[in-house]
């Protein structure tokens, strides 16, 4: 600024007014570069925090994004042969036909080139009589000649590097050896067939209406190489179908409890054969309607639910559950639309997940999953009616064949088909629970578990969370909220309010050690002490104010006005005191010793250690300070001119207080509650620590929760990135991201109207 | 407030009246107070009482513990607190107890001896303890493994012959022979993690450096020499520092103690092994003193042991200061940038109040959600690219794509923005118009007016800022356990190694090592002292932070009256 000044002044020489001038120019330059600099830096910094909500909508918007498919590839059927299997393998890239001849044909996904061919050894004579697909995940079917010997063919398919490059080499392996296995079985109405380490099943429905078990075992060598396979047991059952039905398909499921007969009337009877000997009956269920019969059955991954169409255009899930006795009953569960009109011609089972597809002899298919009781997509795909069709095991490509030699090929993107709305926040009948219900199970050990992923027992946890340190924090914050701002004396506000400030920076972990580790359990043992402390306080403060009224004047006079929390804090001490030290005695007098068990045995309520009254008080501890501190501020900037009218008409000070000051800082008071609830919403590690973190749904006291912040804390780390789960978590994310906000705005603008009205008055 | 006629004043009345005049309420409210005042003293005086009282060398007993039913059994050990536990309890534990009595005292014991007994803790009915008596000579011995050792000293051997010596000879020869033995486990220690640690970091640098050649196409034979040459160096260098330490390994060796615990049994420890021997009967105030602050500084100082229930948190200490040092770092320029742009160069209207209730608002906003977002972006996103980018001679095991001191320190950064903003905003906003209308009345642009007078006279609101930010970024914990936080960390993220700051390594943190000692440690007893030790450190650290926020923030308010006026 010197510089410039002596610019401006008349007499100097021209270089320096010119170099001035630089100089001017060169400052406005940099002002004109901080603006910029100024500008692009804040919004950066705004955007970047909006970034936070636009990146977590991102994450969860493909939960929501419908099914599609995109046709890669179109060419004549290069086969154009019935098959008796269609199947894609692992890679998507081979697909297999197996003939009715017992010819085994590979081609190219892609280009429908044939790749090769094997031969399932036939005996001289013999023709198939029967087929069924044994295991779809392995690959391994069986076929069932018309001499009664039986083959079980397993698809092999092999990734090799060569000079070639990457190529996938497909073969076919006879788990139990090339030779047919004698069953004594001919011709057969139905077949059934479940392999597995040990043993071999075989359920054959006969025409005279017999249903043939024959179970056999395979000896396991003392080296470990298989054996020889011998007939361990055989039954014969008879079901006492009426004299119009006759049976139409057999399955058993692949833990060999059940066998479902399904007629052809579309009723399903259900047989547990456990016990051969004394075998139990569920059913019948009719699964079709009048005239209509059963097209196909076939069992949902995971061996529980088993899906039936029937030619009315019904797909009908069902599986066994459990009954209130010990008994089991065969249950519909969810019936699902046909993809149009027409027969459903063909239906595929998705390998990894609770999904399927069926097709229709219009030409249209359908991606359905049975969990969400969703369909996803329904497309029509061809003019003429649908022959096959083949899923490939990650779902991800769909092979279609029609009745006129066409073969299509379509990309599948169907990433979350687990995930509806009616999912995620209503009840759903999951496999092998007796009824609808909310569950939360993310994940479990074994691969075909059906996930459940229902929001409700979580948000239901978050808000009984933080409903119970509301019921804690809210009467003692705001309470102390207005004996500060109002009552107490200058001198020791001022000690107050920032002790209590200062703790609303109290790490919650710190909270939620103590709660986890040092309150639950003392709160275990001295359980009647705390109730007979909620008890005792609200009756001996007021009593110990009448008290002092009493007091000698002399006394009373020396403790100023405001002073009335130090006069309490013997008092409460005192009341805690004896709370804790009745404790026992009652717990001795009343529940029997121990309160805990008396409340399991006499009251029938469960108790858990880290429960919903730990949670609540820690939380309660951590939100005080939140609700304190807002709502204080609130009461204290009620102008003093209103208070003081007030007392000058002769209100005593409580009166004022409720009809003047109250009502005009309740807007405070409100927004203080709110941020204090979402606080509450948010928090993590206090109920990670305190609470068994079981994603129940009980209102009771004494019983933990799983809220959503620290199923995120919980979860996350395990999870696989992109996966639904991944998503879900993201999604809880989320939610507790727009609540809080949602209730913090709401509480901004209450308290900005607020300061407004204030400065009017 | 003055204008109130308290109860204090209040005449002496009927009951009804008093009632009547709303008095009861008034101290009800003041109740309030009380009460949460009593639960923040309450609260801190339980962290530091038990956290401080760990360190204490208490006296150690021998008993004698008398169980009905049962053969007495001789017993030594560390007497915990007590609770008063109903008989009815008890018995549903299982605990054979007379019913005639009502209650019992049930106390936690430390009996230490992991090795011996399985579990090193117990809890015994106080009653049942009988004969008490604290022997002068009765010694603890605190080793690397199996924790504790409570017993009576029997022999110091060397290459397993005992030296003679008995009563306070022996001590003394344990004492000198111990001190022998720690000093050469430091220098152990020193080879173990300082030489060794680095040759090892650059032998994976060169494997690195030549997967780089590979993936880059560039592999020649002249660099390959160059790579191996180097290499063989480094090997070479290993097995010199091998041959060290394994001569210091047998030579620290040579020495053992044999200790008699409470059965008449005997447990032989190398001295390599004892950390600390010490007899808390036979020791004086003073020496317990010493003894006590030993003690304080090995926990501040030391790496943990023994899954973090033993020895120190200097880790987790280190790892804290410096995640909060780099979150200030990338929080500052951001915050002060943001609010200067809000409060200075932003037409005032509707957005920026919607921006600024927004920017309020985030404060609020759970921080495990800024956790999920550090992940997903910082972590899986930006790490993943960053990853593909720089380091793809280290894939498939992730550099910046996993887990890490910068991507925490970001996080939390964006974390406590909105604090730094509204507080920086404040500071802007409380200096006068008038200073500013001055400078600008002299010429100076606005630019200028800003970098000389506004920006320095808002400084301590900035600094009020940061401070809130840090000591709000201490203490959180939810959103680091998604981006890099572990419980134990194999090396410091600054070292001596080239370059000195390893952004992309995990962290230990005192929030966190709280969670994960008590409530993922196998020995949660063992566990629990240190848990309040280190809950009392962070504490601290929190509350002096905060304190001293709260001082600068009243200064600038009592700097700008005097300019108001």
């Amino acid at each position: 600024m010197e510089q410039t000044s002596r610019g401006k002044h008349p007499g100097l020489d021209k270089d320096d007014r010119a170099g001035s001038d630089r100089l001017i120019q060169w400052r406005y330059f940099k002002d004109r570069m901080a603006t910029v600099a100024v500008g692009i830096g804040g919004i950066g910094v705004l955007v970047a925090i909006l970034l936070i909500f636009f990146y977590l909508a991102w994450v969860v918007l493909p939960l929501f994004a419908p099914a599609s498919m995109d046709k890669v590839a179109e060419y004549a059927d290069p086969i154009g042969e019935p098959a008796l299997l269609l199947s894609v393998e692992e890679q998507a890239e081979v697909a297999t036909h197996v003939g009715t001849d017992g010819r085994v044909r590979y081609f190219d996904v892609l280009t429908g080139e044939l790749r090769g061919e094997s031969r399932i050894p036939i005996p001289e004579g013999a023709s198939i009589a029967s087929f069924d697909q044994i295991d779809s995940n392995r690959g391994v079917f069986g076929l069932l000649l018309d001499n009664g010997g039986l083959v079980v063919v397993k698809e092999v398919h092999q990734i090799r590097f060569d000079d070639q490059g990457r190529r996938v080499v497909s073969s076919l392996d006879f788990p139990y050896g090339e030779d047919p296995i004698e069953t004594g079985l001919g011709e057969v109405r139905s077949l059934d067939v479940r392999v597995s380490p040990e043993s071999l099943l075989i359920a054959a429905a006969m025409p005279d209406g017999r249903i043939e078990l024959i179970r056999y075992v395979q000896e396991v060598g003392l080296f470990g190489g298989s054996g020889e396979l011998t007939a361990d047991e055989q039954a014969a059952l008879r079901l006492d179908l009426p004299p119009d039905q006759r049976i139409e398909r057999l399955l058993l499921d692949p833990a060999e409890n059940w066998l479902h007969v399904l007629t052809d009337a579309g009723e399903v009877v259900t047989t547990n054969i456990r016990r051969l000997g004394r075998p139990e009956r569920l059913g019948p269920v009719t699964v079709a309607g009048d005239g209509a019969h059963v097209v196909d059955a076939r069992y949902l991954n995971g061996g529980i639910s088993l899906l039936v169409t029937t030619s009315d255009g019904r797909i009908t899930q069902l599986f066994p559950v459990r009954d209130e006795g010990a008994g089991w009953r065969l249950q519909k569960v969810r019936e699902f639309e046909a993809p149009g009109e027409a027969m459903v011609s063909a239906l595929d089972i998705e390998q990894r997940r609770r999904g399927f597809v069926a097709a229709d002899a219009e030409g249209r298919v359908a991606i359905y999953y049975a969990t969400s009781h969703r369909q996803l997509l329904n497309e029509a795909v061809m003019d003429g009616p649908i022959a096959d069709i083949a899923l490939a095991p990650r779902a991800d490509r769909l092979l279609v064949t029609s009745r006129d030699g066409q073969v299509s090929v379509y990309d599948v993107h169907n990433e979350h088909p687990e995930v509806s709305l009616s999912s995620l926040w209503g009840k759903v009948w999951y496999e092998s629970y007796p009824e609808p219900d909310y569950v939360w199970q993310s994940s479990s050990a074994t691969s075909d578990f059906e996930p459940k992923f229902s929001l409700m027992p979580l948000s239901f946890g978050t808000l009984k969370a933080a409903f119970y340190a509301m019921l804690f924090a809210m009467p003692l914050a705001i309470c102390g909220a207005i004996y500060t701002a109002y009552f107490m004396s200058p001198e020791l506000r001022q000690i107050v309010k920032p002790t209590i400030e200062i703790m609303e920076a109290l790490p919650t972990v710190i909270l939620g050690f103590l709660a986890g580790l040092w309150l639950a359990p003392v709160l275990e043992l001295n359980m009647p002490g705390a109730f007979l402390l909620i008890l005792m306080l609200p009756l001996a403060i007021p009593l110990s104010g009448f008290l002092w009224t009493r007091f000698p004047a002399s006394i009373r006079h020396r403790v100023p006005d405001g002073w009335v929390p130090a006069l309490l804090i013997p008092v409460v001490v005192f009341i805690g005191w004896l709370a804790f030290a009745l404790s026992r005695p009652v717990e001795a007098a009343l529940f029997g010793g121990s309160m805990p068990l008396w409340l399991n045995n006499e009251m029938g309520i469960t108790y858990d250690q880290r429960n919903a009254l730990v949670v609540g008080l820690a939380m309660g501890f951590a939100v005080i300070p939140t609700i304190f501190s807002i709502a204080e501020d609130a009461v204290f900037s009620v102008p003093k001119q209103l208070s003081q009218g007030s007392l000058a008409l002769g209100a005593t000070p409580w009166q004022t207080l409720v009809r003047v000051v109250l009502p005009t800082a309740s807007p405070g008071m409100f927004s203080a509650v709110m941020i204090g609830m979402g606080r509450a919403v948010g928090e993590t590690m206090i109920v990670l620590m305190a609470t068994g973190n079981t994603p129940i749904m009980d209102m009771s006291i004494f019983q933990g929760m799983r809220t959503l912040s620290a199923n995120i804390a919980v979860e996350m780390p395990e999870s696989e990135v992109g996966s639904t789960h991944f998503r879900l978590l993201f999604l809880s994310g989320l939610v507790l991201f727009l609540f809080t906000f949602f209730f913090n705005t709401l509480a901004e603008v209450v308290r900005q109207r607020l300061r407004r009205k204030y400065s009017t008055l | 407030m003055s204008q109130q006629k308290s109860i204090t004043r209040t005449r002496a009345g009927s009951f009804s009246e008093w009632y009547a005049s709303g008095q009861p309420w008034v101290w009800f409210t003041g109740g309030a107070v009380a009460l949460s005042g009593l639960m923040v003293v309450g609260l801190l005086a339980l962290i530091a009482i038990r956290g401080l009282g760990h360190f204490w060398p208490a006296p150690i007993i021998e008993a004698v513990y008398v169980e009905p039913g049962e053969a007495p059994r001789p017993l030594i050990a560390q007497l915990g607190y007590s609770e008063t536990v109903s008989t009815a309890r008890l018995q549903s534990a299982g605990i054979p107890v007379d019913g005639d009595q009502e209650f019992y005292e049930r106390r936690l014991v430390k009996v230490a001896n992991r090795d011996v007994y399985g579990a090193d803790f117990r809890y015994l009915l106080d009653d049942w303890i009988q004969q008490r008596t604290t022997p002068e000579t009765l010694s603890v011995f605190e080793r690397l493994e199996w924790g504790d050792l409570y017993g009576y000293l029997i022999s110091v051997s060397e290459h397993g012959e005992p030296i003679a010596g008995e009563g306070d000879d022996l001590w003394s020869v344990f004492k000198t022979r111990h001190a022998r033995a720690r000093d050469l486990y430091h220098q152990i220690e020193h080879i173990q993690e300082g030489a060794i640690g680095s040759v090892n970091y650059e032998l994976e640098q060169l494997r690195l450096r030549q997967r780089r050649l590979e993936l880059e196409n560039r592999v020649t034979d002249e660099a390959l020499a160059r790579i191996q040459q180097e290499r063989d160096t480094l090997n070479a260098e290993y097995r010199a520092l091998q041959q060290e330490l394994d001569a210091l390994n047998a030579a620290i060796e040579r020495d053992s103690i044999t200790v008699r615990v409470q059965n008449e049994q005997t447990v032989t420890v190398s001295l390599a092994e004892v950390v600390r021997g010490y007899r808390p009967n036979a020791m004086s105030l003073l020496g317990k003193l010493r003894f006590y602050f030993a003690k304080i500084w090995e926990f501040v100082s030391d790496d943990p042991r023994e899954a973090n229930t033993e020895g120190g948190v200097f880790p987790a200490i280190f790892g804290t200061v410096l995640m909060v040092m780099l979150m200030s770092v990338f929080v500052t320029p951001f915050g002060v940038v943001a609010a200067l742009y809000l409060r200075e160069y932003a037409k005032q209207g509707v957005v920026t109040r919607v921006i600024r209730i927004a920017v309020n608002n985030l404060a609020g906003v759970p921080s495990i959600v800024y956790g999920v977002f550090g992940l997903g972006f910082f972590v899986y996103a930006l790490g993943g690219s960053i990853d593909q980018l720089f380091f793809p001679a280290a894939l498939p095991s992730p550099t910046f794509g996993t887990g890490g001191i910068f991507w925490a320190s970001l996080t939390l950064a964006l974390l406590t923005l909105p604090v730094v903003i509204v507080s920086t905003e404040e500071g802007l906003a409380r200096i006068p118009r008038s200073l500013r209308e001055a400078s600008l009345a002299l010429g100076a642009t606005k630019a200028e007016t800003l970098w000389k007078i506004v920006l320095p006279m808002s400084s301590p609101a900035m600094m009020t800022g940061l401070i809130l930010a840090i000591a709000r970024a201490a203490g959180e914990v939810a959103p680091l356990m998604l981006v890099g936080v572990v419980k134990l960390a194999p090396s410091l993220p600054l070292d001596g190694n080239f370059p000195y700051l390893h952004l992309d390594r995990k962290f230990m943190h005192l929030g966190f090592h709280i969670y994960d000692v008590g409530f993922q440690s196998p020995n949660v007893e063992a566990a629990r002292p240190l848990v309040y030790a280190t809950a009392l450190l962070l504490v601290l650290v929190i509350v002096i932070l905060n304190l001293a926020a709260v001082r600068i923030r009243n200064r600038l308010r009592e700097r700008y009256r005097a300019l108001e006026h």
